[in-house]
């Protein structure tokens, strides 16, 4: 026992002296948090706004400035061009120009007395379905809806009532940042010696195939939490991001997801003949956990078989967690539904890996 | 630990290993005794390496069993671990970590610790004149000097049998002779060592030899015996006209081969000739080429020769 502990204590050390005398790692490790938490932080948005809007406005009235001017007020559009009519403003979409279109008809006023029709138009172009649904909203403005005062919902909003992004994107960029480089690093991990013919030595000597995986995955870890740690770190400083939860509730999670991460890297580099191919298949394991993971898409309007594909992905069950912590102050046994996905994905892609990585060279 | 000083360090019987239709090694008989050197002399791609493997436990036999040091392989390879070295063709040492880094991480595999480690560390950069480059990352070295870093760890762990695949085809004539000090010294000290190799003067200095080729053994022995009980008589001949003089004898049927050093000629005849000395001067008189010939001894490039190519078959005998 002591012997084995010695062995991975010997694997583990060796890796960081790989790592430490390896530029372009070095700079992976602290650069893609930091560029990715930036870009997504700031490129990511959710709550659309200035759409670009043309106008009609046959009325001209001071009611109808009125009107777009509270329209204007929202900030969901910027009136950026007038037209004399509809068929100009229809032209101006088709080239892409507006996205919105705000049509006053020449009844404005009167519309606004009688309320059995609609006061005024807007056409939207409705190809990108984020957009449309942003415009639409504008259909909830007070003088717009004027005529329509019904009973309706009393709203609450739980978390994040501001609706801002970073604040939903960030914890989830700890899980595809984390899921990219520790897939990445091991995959390539065992890949790189058998490429460089460390490993007919190594298989020589008395390591075993547990410890050699274990030895090889524990510097990851440690280079995981420090990546998750910038990231956070930056959603709180540049982005407000609240951290509601318990912070060992939400290192336990990361520990947990960098398991897993580092599990399915090690399988791919005892499937891998080389570098290239252990790249190749990290992006292979990695574009569908991205777009099927609830990461960039809601997940319940994925159809229901993407959806069962997507439970498999340690990332869907990340996101959850890390999610659930950061943001709705949930704890790790409230979240248990998507704990013991990831402790068993870990276990059975390490035990894969072992199984896998043998100790010949037939 | 030890096993018994008596019986064989290697014994294989029928030992064969297939790749797809190709038989790297085939049905080959092997018995290594302890503390010697014995060496694998072969051209590439003769099984050399795919046997050594297959003793080290890193290839399974087709058919065929080996005991290597008392274990039987593969099924035992991971107790004989601790007890063999191997050093590998290619360079397998980390290259973008320093010599003493080197040494520290294979000594610890072998669960050496602390002072102890420590110790053996310094030990081993001393006895292979490391110990100025002790800092240095081992990819900027040189030739010799990795390939006593290769030495240095793979003796590290005091192991009762070092298997050497190659291991003086990268190197200079100065580093293959301390090379080969080195392995003397260690024989001395009770290891065993098999070696494998394509330089003739290496095998040479083996206590026993085994000639592969196509996977075979096709001679084994103290390299001495070999070289007197040569299947052959060697003629040499030394002459400013050695290569019309080459050119007339190749056609007698008695001479088997000849190979040419610069003006001489090393001729190897058929064994029961009873005068070859006469035989070839005739020849050589009857181009009109003067020449001096000589029986000489055998070297172990004549046994190469005749193990690998062999006596022709002789119809027209006389």
């Amino acid at each position: 026992m002591r012997d084995s502990l010695g062995r991975i204590a010997a694997v583990a050390g060796k890796e960081l002296r790989h790592l430490r005398r390896d530029e372009l790692s070095r700079a992976m490790i602290l650069g893609i948090p930091l560029i990715m938490t930036l870009l997504f932080g700031y490129a990511i948005n959710h709550d659309v706004r200035h759409l670009p809007a043309g106008v009609v406005d046959l009325a001209g009235t001071s009611a109808s400035r009125l009107l777009i001017a509270e329209v204007q007020a929202s900030r969901v559009v910027d009136v950026v061009e007038r037209f004399d009519a509809v068929d100009a403003l229809e032209t101006a979409m088709a080239r892409g120009r507006i996205s919105v279109g705000i049509f006053v008809p020449a009844d404005f006023e009167r519309r606004l007395v009688h309320r059995d029709r609609p006061i005024a138009q807007l056409l939207i172009d409705g190809s990108d379905p984020v957009v449309q649904s942003a415009a639409r909203s504008l259909q909830l403005l007070p003088l717009a809806q004027a005529q329509r005062s019904g009973p309706r919902f009393e709203m609450r909003v739980y978390y994040n009532p501001e609706r801002r992004s970073p604040v939903f994107i960030v914890p989830g960029l700890t899980g595809v940042i984390l899921n990219l480089t520790m897939v990445l690093f091991t995959a390539v991990a065992i890949v790189r010696e058998r490429e460089r013919g460390n490993m007919e030595l190594l298989i020589t000597t008395p390591v075993g195939a547990l410890e050699l995986m274990v030895g090889k995955i524990l510097p990851y870890m440690a280079i995981g939490y420090v990546q998750a740690v910038i990231i956070m770190s930056l959603g709180v400083w540049l982005f407000d991001v609240p951290i509601l939860g318990n912070p060992v509730d939400f290192a336990a999670g990361v520990g947990l997801f960098i398991l897993a991460t580092l599990s399915l890297g090690l399988v791919i580099s005892t499937l891998a003949t080389n570098q290239f191919q252990a790249f190749q298949m990290t992006f292979m394991s990695f574009l569908p956990q991205l777009l099927l993971s609830g990461f960039m898409f809601p997940f319940e309007g994925m159809p229901v078989p993407a959806q069962w594909l997507a439970e498999l992905f340690p990332l869907t069950h990340f996101l959850r967690i890390v999610r659930g912590i950061v943001l709705r102050e949930a704890d790790l046994l409230l979240l248990w539904q998507d704990v013991w996905p990831l402790a068993a994905f870990f276990v059975v892609f390490l035990m894969a890996a072992t199984i896998r990585f043998q100790k010949r060279l037939d | 630990m030890t096993a018994s000083g008596t019986d064989p360090a290697i014994e294989a019987r029928g030992l064969t290993r297939c790749f797809g239709d190709l038989r790297a090694v085939d049905d080959l008989d092997l018995v290594v005794p302890r503390a010697c050197i014995y060496g694998f002399l072969g051209p590439n791609g003769c099984g050399k390496s795919t046997t050594i493997r297959m003793l080290c436990g890193l290839l399974t036999p087709t058919s065929g069993s080996a005991r290597v040091l008392g274990c039987q392989v593969p099924e035992e390879a991971e107790r004989l671990r601790r007890k063999i070295g191997y050093m590998t063709q290619r360079f397998s040492l980390y290259e973008d970590l320093t010599v003493r880094e080197n040494l520290a991480f294979l000594g610890s595999v072998y669960s050496l610790r602390g002072t102890g480690l420590e110790k053996r560390v310094d030990g081993q950069l001393e006895r292979f004149a490391l110990d100025d480059r002790a800092d240095q990352v081992s990819g900027t070295m040189s030739g010799g000097q990795r390939q006593r870093l290769a030495l240095a760890a793979a003796t590290l762990h005091e192991p009762e049998l070092l298997f050497l695949d190659e291991p003086t085809s990268a190197v200079d004539p100065e580093s293959r002779r301390t090379f080969w000090e080195h392995l003397f010294e260690m024989v001395d000290q009770g290891t065993t060592i098999l070696v494998s190799t394509h330089f003739m003067d290496e095998a040479e200095r083996c206590h026993r030899l085994a000639i592969l080729d196509q996977g075979r053994v096709v001679a084994d022995g103290v390299p001495d015996t070999l070289m007197e009980e040569l299947g052959a008589t060697v003629v040499q001949i030394e002459s400013d006209r050695s290569r019309t003089i080459r050119g007339a004898i190749l056609k007698l049927s008695q001479v088997w081969h000849v190979a040419q050093l610069g003006n001489r000629l090393h001729v190897l005849v058929r064994p029961d000739l009873a005068d070859p000395v006469g035989l070839i001067e005739a020849r050589a008189n009857g181009i009109d080429a003067a020449a001096r010939v000589s029986i000489v001894p055998a070297n172990l490039e004549d046994v190469f020769v005749m193990a690998t190519e062999g006596a022709p078959e002789t119809a027209d005998a006389g």
